[in-house]
């Protein structure tokens, strides 16, 4: 692999208790790009994404992250080093302004503490006019300036989306972890985070996306791994894994599927 | 505070207004008697007291029902340094900041063990804490050590330290009271100048707070703990730093409360007192500084108004006959006024304008 690297998962496993959920599991995500990653329900996406963000430690395996390895201790401790989150069931600062949600994202980027909240010498007023400038331009970028000062548990759900994601990208991230971000939206709502997808990658963020709506993931992602009961069963790029064998079975049901054919 | 007047020369003169009758107010209410001037500073220590509790409750939503606690640590620290107990006779300007100090200290004790919990269970923690520090303060009248016999008394037990020094300024025993081009000036009147720069102090400082990248991050972890943590706050930092700024503002305002009363005893740091601020802080409108001072100006006025209002004379000469005992009466309406609010107001009676 000549691909510039910035992420890597190597031979990582998780057990709780006697469960495998997740069994030498390893991956490499190139820089700038979109990665997809799927499975069935409980292929242990979800666990992946757990351990990366430091909610599980790993029981064997490493990951890295920008050449080093990630050890991470807590969960803060991941926007950090550069990855920042949305969730599946957004969680929003729903008495928040739509602005302050932002604003909170920059907090891993600046430093006032308590006494420079009381005293605000110059140095703290200009980090929160910065704050809020920055924070403004990033809701502009994502669409939504218009509704800066609302409360955020006031919009509708794909604004609510697209909030989550400038929230996530006020935190600089180096690579921006989208947790099924097209769950529960209609088709034009799809087709507009599409394209925001492609612009936060063509604008230097790498983008991992896990995701059940098959033609976003086919038509967006430059490479997809795939999972099953914990391993990895499948990882290239698009047309690869639509031919892959494996893939096809655990979709459409060989020895286990049941209900998961209507997502493929 | 912001957005509530929008034209700036209507909000200088609001301001202005205001301030002519914070001064004027205590002269009002002194020719009434000095009992309503010192209801006055007491309503200036609950703003005090509500403002602390609303940064660790209304801000940062954690449920705290020790609150009351903190406010002992200062009003201890300055009856023991500033008393005959010991007879030690430290100055208000070491006092002051000393108790703010041990208080926050004690926030941070309390805040450490608790990081985990959350809501009902961090209720009963908090509850829990409360009810040490009281009783500390009950059983310190005889303490010993495990290698000796000799029994100290340090906070005199329940019944409380008294002989404590009032406020004074280079010389100048605030407690005395003064004479000011004609005007006789009272010990309590003063005390209410003092308490009123600390509280508008504590006004600032919260407000200060609340609106700053710290503040964000407590709304953020009120709102959604791990959503905050994903946006890489450390929650465990900014709980402790909630913590430890309540529990400042309430031991300066025990200190304050310590001077002004020259006595203190544990019985004035129960559970109820505790409550009591809560109620404040929730009646008022959580997170929302003028609701919570609005609240604590209602809560700790009303039922000495009542107390005044269901009076046996005033029963007669309604009814023609004591209807039901004034105390009975005063807790009746005053609970129901707090029913009343709680069911037609449920975000309290001046909520933020964000919380509707």
């Amino acid at each position: 692999m000549m691909a510039d690297i910035l992420f890597t998962a190597e031979g990582v496993t998780k057990k709780f208790g006697g469960v495998t959920a997740l069994s030498d599991v390893s991956m490499a995500i190139a820089r700038n790009s979109i990665f997809g990653l799927i499975g069935p329900n409980g292929a242990g996406k979800t666990t992946f994404f757990n351990t990366l963000t430091g909610l599980y430690r790993v029981d064997q395996g490493r990951f890295t992250f920008d050449g080093k390895t990630l050890n991470v201790k807590a969960p803060h401790e991941v926007a950090q080093v550069g990855i920042a989150r949305t969730f599946q069931n957004i969680r929003l600062f729903g008495e928040m302004s739509v602005l302050e949600n932002v604003m909170v994202g920059r907090h891993v980027r600046t430093k006032a503490g308590p006494f420079g909240a009381i005293f605000r010498p110059p140095s703290v007023q200009r980090e929160e006019r910065e704050i809020a400038e920055r924070s403004r331009k990033i809701l502009d970028y994502v669409g939504l300036s218009k509704r800066a000062g609302e409360k955020s548990r006031t919009l509708a759900y794909g604004e609510q989306r697209r909030l989550e994601i400038a929230r996530a990208l006020a935190t600089e991230p180096k690579m921006i972890a989208l947790d099924e971000p097209a769950a529960g939206m209609n088709a034009t709502e799809t087709v507009a985070l599409r394209q925001l997808i492609e612009r936060i990658a063509r604008d230097g963020t790498t983008v991992m996306l896990i995701e059940h709506d098959m033609r976003l993931v086919m038509n967006v992602c430059q490479h997809i791994a795939v999972l099953d009961y914990g391993r990895k069963i499948a990882d290239g790029t698009p047309a690869e894994i639509q031919k892959d064998a494996a893939v096809i079975k655990a979709y459409l049901g060989g020895a286990h599927g049941e209900g998961e054919g209507s997502k493929a | 505070m912001s957005g509530i007047f929008q034209d700036r020369r209507k909000s200088m003169i609001a301001l202005g207004a205001l301030a002519v009758v914070l001064v004027l107010l205590p002269f009002v209410v002194g020719a009434f008697g000095q009992a309503w001037v010192r209801i006055l500073n007491f309503t200036l220590i609950y703003v005090m007291l509500a403002l602390g509790l609303n940064v660790v409750v209304g801000v940062a939503g954690l449920l705290d029902l020790g609150y009351v606690a903190f406010y002992a640590v200062g009003a201890y620290t300055w009856s023991l340094l500033a008393s005959t107990q010991f007879d030690l006779h430290y100055p208000f300007w070491i006092l002051l900041p000393l108790g703010a100090f041990l208080a926050a200290v004690a926030g941070l004790l309390l805040g450490a063990p608790v990081l985990k919990l959350r809501g009902d269970y961090l209720a009963i923690v908090t509850l829990g804490f409360g009810e040490i520090v009281r009783i500390l303060m009950n059983n310190f009248d005889k303490v010993s050590l495990p290698w000796s016999d000799t029994v100290y008394n340090i906070t005199n037990g329940p019944r409380g330290i008294t002989g404590i020094d009032g406020m004074s300024f280079f010389g100048f025993k605030v407690r005395a009271g003064t004479e000011l081009f004609g005007l006789q000036i009272s010990g309590l009147q003063i005390y209410y100048f003092v308490f009123l720069f600390f509280a508008i102090l504590s006004v600032i400082g919260v407000w200060r707070l609340q609106h700053s990248r710290l503040g964000r991050a407590w709304q953020a972890l009120r709102e959604d703990e791990i959503a905050a943590k994903a946006m890489g706050i450390n929650v465990r930092n900014i709980k402790l730093a909630a913590f430890a700024f309540g529990a400042l503002t309430g031991g300066v305002a025990g200190g304050l409360f310590a001077a002004m009363q020259g006595f203190v005893s544990p019985e004035s740091f129960g559970l109820l007192e505790s409550v009591m601020v809560l109620a404040m802080v929730v009646l008022g409108g959580m997170g929302h500084i003028p609701g919570v001072i609005l609240g604590a100006v209602l809560l700790s006025a009303l039922p000495e108004v009542i107390r005044y209002g269901a009076d046996e004379n005033v029963q007669r000469s309604v009814f023609g006959f004591v209807l039901i005992a004034p105390e009975v009466l005063r807790n009746l309406i005053f609970s129901l006024a707090m029913i009343l609010i709680m069911l037609f107001k449920p975000a309290g009676l001046w909520p933020s304008p964000e919380r509707k």
